[in-house]
């Protein structure tokens, strides 16, 4: 049963932890966060800036900054776990079996190399190929990718190109070898919107051909364009997880209400832009109780004194809150009219 | 009422902090030169960097020995004892002394006099000169800018010593013209950077505002522009005193800066060169002063440029 | 070819504000040159023979279509030809130079380098320190204390003098000492910065190795500041050689320079330092090149 499971799962994060070393103790960028992304689907995680989601997806390709480091939890990479392995075999997994696409696709390409060359490198680390047959598949790759005329780009430098361009060629050099999982990191927020759509699109298509794609974003129109499931993160903890239906038409978590409402606000263009107060917390000084409490609507007393626990509401939605239902304040007996009483 | 009308708008882009579409870098440097007191920025910079803190003390130390000189030792500059010609360091002479009988350690605190001015007097007159020429380039473009660069070019396309040493002979030696040689050769690179600064400066948004509303060319340079300019400037002061140093002490070395009988560190070395091996104190001792104190601007240059100025970090 | 122009019209401001200033200074220099007792139709014909009679552009226009011959006069206290001096002259410099950037840039670069690779280790804080040292101490100190302690105490190598190869390793070193340590420290920063840069994790991402993401990414990035650094360098490069030529007593440009003030010889001093700036001129201009080869940014689209 559980190892069917894994089969399908290809990447599972198992209580992933991560910090940085503070002046007392650690500061806790990542806490206990666990999520799975199946193959040939779409996951997404979503949050604020400073949530942690960056930080998830460079533990996984093993790119966190000193002096930060993952300090618990498991990686699983179709079941083998990449924190207990040797540097080298990990490594190797990098490019050929996951790889990774980042949010500037101009600071990301090596400026004062032909981006032909940079893709011909992921094929020519992991496999023992002539780099006339690295050429030849990197040309395959950039057209697969949508790049125009190739055999001209692959000569370009990543200055010459288009944004849409570059994060083509991103995309190209990240699916060269095939990997059975891609990470994506905010990969069109330095985009124009006409072009983030078409990228999301060859993203949809990467995985429509098998690949497992985590898509890391704040914008929840993307996420909701292409993603098959969401983990929304707050404060270096997932919050609440749930298919994308689930989560747009009934979230559960206040944060994720916020989320949500305040991109519905702007769609509808209601005079009231609808916003969440207050700021992301402190991560060296995180409130007592429940992160989000500070800032939540609904929060009650039990809020600041309980640390929520992730629990299953329903099959496959998960919320880490101690609301047991709409409109009623945990510890407290008396239901609530205002807040959310729009439910 | 209409001026401080003026003065209010200004200000109050001038202090607009975090201002996420603006040029952050800006409000920063503004934001250093005006909020905090210069108490606390020493204490800052002593607080993130030990060795500047050090630095500084030697150089005070070094310029109190300086004032001091007369007091602190029994001979005097120019004393002669022919009858102790040469002796190595000693009780009665601590550094020894030199072909004349004359007490090292006292040329050496009468030769800093010399060393410390020449580092300083002419930097800061550089720096003005530089400053201003740079800050006019900048801010009025078209030919005033060509004139200045091209004239910054030629100076700084000289190889320095070179330089020096036609200028020194055109004016000839003496530490009056020592200054006016190091001001000449050092203007063109600080007016470089007042330049690039000023280009950037004269884009930002309390410079387009002060326009707007009519403030007069020269207000805005020497209130606006020359201001923000400072934290840049203080830390290209720093680190161009110790290179005057060492440029006087070369040129002296040469016999092409000051000339006897006054002293200076670089003459001592000029003079105590032709008893290398049998009295190697007379030129190494004034040798290790012109490090020291190169040594401690340098430091105290590089904490500066940590506190006050971190885009130059890069240079 | 613009930056090429612009070469050539600084050396010609150049060569004028040098021909300008050696002229401000007061009093004939022929008769500075006869000395006091020399009679007065004898200083009025040399003055006349050196053309030193004629307006002072004319004088300009004389001297500037002899230099771009290679002609550049003859010198007052000599009596030859002073492009034929330079000529010997500039091999002894040219060797000592090209060695002493050879140390300054192999060990300040391995320096930076190793510094940065292990930032903040004890090797890093070692070479800092000495880069520091290197950058603080006068080249003629550098050059004294490596005089004394290894030819004159240890004899391992001629005191002065150009007689063999080994006669050069000291002022080689005394000269490139402080660049050394320029070149340490900016190598180490630069390659510092280009480490935090986001590309670095793509090659990282891909799983390229330590090296591989060193050699292959990080170096040709480092590369550009530290080339514009090198042409400042050479700058600096022949204006210690000055003082190291005169300490070894090495027959360079130089040496010829400060022998050309000591005797007030104008021509001479006139072309050795045109001739040093020409070169820095056009090293900046090999440097601005180089800069475009290794930095396709900054390359004309074809």
């Amino acid at each position: 049963m559980k190892e069917a499971l894994i089969q399908k799962e290809v990447l599972i994060l198992d209580g992933l932890c991560a910090g940085f070393p503070a002046r007392r103790g650690e500061v806790r960028v990542l806490d206990h966060v666990s999520l799975s992304v199946p193959k040939g689907k779409i996951t997404g995680l979503v949050g604020e800036s400073g949530c942690g989601k960056s930080m998830t997806a460079r533990a996984v390709m093993n790119l966190i900054r000193h002096p930060g480091r993952v300090t618990g939890g498991r990686i699983l990479l179709e079941g083998r776990d990449l924190l207990s392995m040797r540097k080298k075999e990990r490594r190797m997994l990098q490019g050929r079996e996951m790889a990774m696409i980042f949010q500037d696709p101009m600071s990301s390409l090596n400026p004062v190399m032909k981006v032909g060359k940079q893709v011909d490198e992921a094929v020519l680390v992991h496999e023992h190929v002539t780099h006339a047959e690295a050429k030849r598949r990197t040309l395959e790759m950039l057209e697969a990718a949508g790049v125009p005329d190739p055999e001209r780009r692959y000569h370009s430098y990543p200055h010459q190109l288009s944004g849409g361009l570059r994060q083509r060629i991103m995309i190209a050099m990240a699916m060269v070898c095939r990997p059975k999982l891609l990470i994506a990191d905010e990969p069109t927020t330095a985009l124009d919107v006409t072009v983030e759509a078409q990228i999301l699109d060859l993203m949809k298509e990467m995985s429509a051909k098998g690949t497992a794609v985590l898509l890391i974003s704040h914008n929840l129109g993307a996420i909701a364009r292409v993603c098959d499931d969401v983990s929304v993160m707050y404060a270096g903890k997932i919050v609440e997880q749930a298919d994308i239906c689930t989560l747009f038409d009934r979230p559960r978590h206040p944060y994720t209400r916020g989320l949500l409402s305040a991109v519905s606000s702007l769609r509808d263009g209601s005079e009231v832009l609808s916003v969440i107060p207050g700021h992301v917390p402190n991560l060296a000084r995180l409130p007592a109780g429940c992160s989000f409490s500070p800032r939540c609507s609904c929060r009650g007393k039990e809020c600041m004194e309980k640390t929520p626990e992730m629990r299953e509401i329903s099959p496959g939605h998960r919320i880490r809150c101690l609301w047991e239902e709409p409109g009623k304040k945990p510890g407290e007996k008396e239901l609530e009219t205002e807040g959310l009483a729009a439910e | 009422m209409l001026r401080k009308k003026e003065k209010q708008i200004v200000s109050d882009f001038e202090h607009r902090k975090a201002d996420p579409a603006g040029p952050s870098e800006i409000s920063e440097a503004y934001d250093l030169g005006e909020a905090e007191t210069f108490g606390k920025l020493m204490l800052r910079m002593f607080r993130e960097n030990k060795l500047s803190a050090v630095s500084l003390l030697v150089i005070l130390l070094m310029i109190l020995c300086t004032i001091l000189a007369p007091v602190l030792t029994p001979y005097g500059e120019t004393d002669m004892d022919l009858l102790n010609r040469l002796q190595p360091p000693s009780g009665d002479h601590w550094l020894g002394t030199d072909e004349g009988g004359r007490d090292v350690l006292t040329r050496l605190l009468y030769g800093s006099r010399v060393s410390l001015m020449v580092g300083i007097v002419p930097t800061l007159l550089s720096m003005v000169l530089g400053a201003l020429l740079g800050v006019m380039a900048g801010y009025f473009g078209q030919w005033t800018d060509t004139v200045i660069m091209r004239l910054a070019d030629i100076v700084l396309a000289f190889p320095s010593m070179l330089l020096a040493m036609v200028i020194m002979y055109t004016l000839g030696g003496g530490l009056f013209n020592v200054f006016l040689t190091l001001t000449l050769m050092n203007w063109g690179s600080v007016a470089r950077i007042a330049r690039s600064e000023t280009l950037r400066l004269k884009k930002s948004e309390f410079v387009e505002a002060a326009r707007s509303i009519g403030v007069s060319k020269w207000k805005i340079i020497f209130r606006h522009i020359l201001p923000n300019c400072l934290p840049t400037l203080i830390v290209l002061f720093t680190l161009n005193v110790p290179a005057a140093i060492l440029t006087e002490s070369s040129l002296s070395f040469l016999g092409l800066g000051i000339q006897p009988p006054g002293a200076s560190w670089g003459l001592m070395v000029n003079t105590g060169r032709q008893f290398l091996y049998n009295a190697p104190w007379l030129s190494f001792v004034p040798s290790a002063a012109i490090m020291v104190a190169v040594l401690s601007f340098n430091f105290l240059g590089d904490g500066l440029r940590d506190v006050l100025d971190p885009r130059l970090r890069k240079q | 070819m613009k930056r090429i122009l612009q070469a050539l019209l600084v050396l010609l401001l150049v060569s004028l504000m040098l021909f300008g200033l050696l002229r401000i200074v007061p009093g004939n220099p022929v008769a500075v040159l006869m000395g006091e007792h020399a009679n007065q139709a004898t200083i009025d014909r040399l003055t006349a023979e050196l053309g030193l009679d004629q307006p002072i552009h004319v004088q300009f226009f004389r001297y500037l279509s002899g230099a771009v011959r290679g002609d550049f006069g003859t010198s007052y206290s000599l009596g030859k030809p002073v492009s034929g001096l330079m000529g010997t002259a500039f091999v002894n410099t040219l060797l000592l130079s090209l060695a002493a950037a050879l140390f300054a840039w192999i060990t300040g670069g391995l320096c930076g380098l190793l510094a940065a690779i292990r930032k903040n280790s004890i090797p890093d804080r070692l070479f800092m320190g000495f880069s520091l040292l290197g950058i603080s101490m006068p080249v003629f100190m550098a050059a004294m204390i490596l005089q004394y302690v290894f030819a004159y105490w240890l004899h391992w190598v001629p005191i002065s003098g150009t007689a063999d190869w080994r006669s050069f390793i000291l002022p080689a070193v005394a000269l490139g000492w402080n660049s050394a340590g320029s070149i340490a420290r900016l190598v180490r920063s630069a390659l510092l910065d280009t480490l935090e840069e986001d590309y670095i994790d793509t090659a990282r991402a891909k799983g390229l190795g330590k090296s591989g993401v060193l050699f292959r990414h990080a170096l040709r990035n480092t590369m550009l500041p530290t080339v514009t650094m090198m042409a400042l360098q050479l700058s600096a490069l022949l204006s210690g050689a000055v003082i190291t030529e005169t300490v070894f007593s090495i027959n360079g440009i130089g040496r010829l320079a400060v022998q050309a003030i000591t005797a007030r010889d104008i021509p001479l001093l006139q072309g050795t330092v045109l001739f040093s700036t020409a070169i820095v001129i056009f090293g900046n201009l090999v440097a601005d090149f180089l800069y475009t080869v290794l930095d396709p940014r900054t390359r004309k689209e074809a």
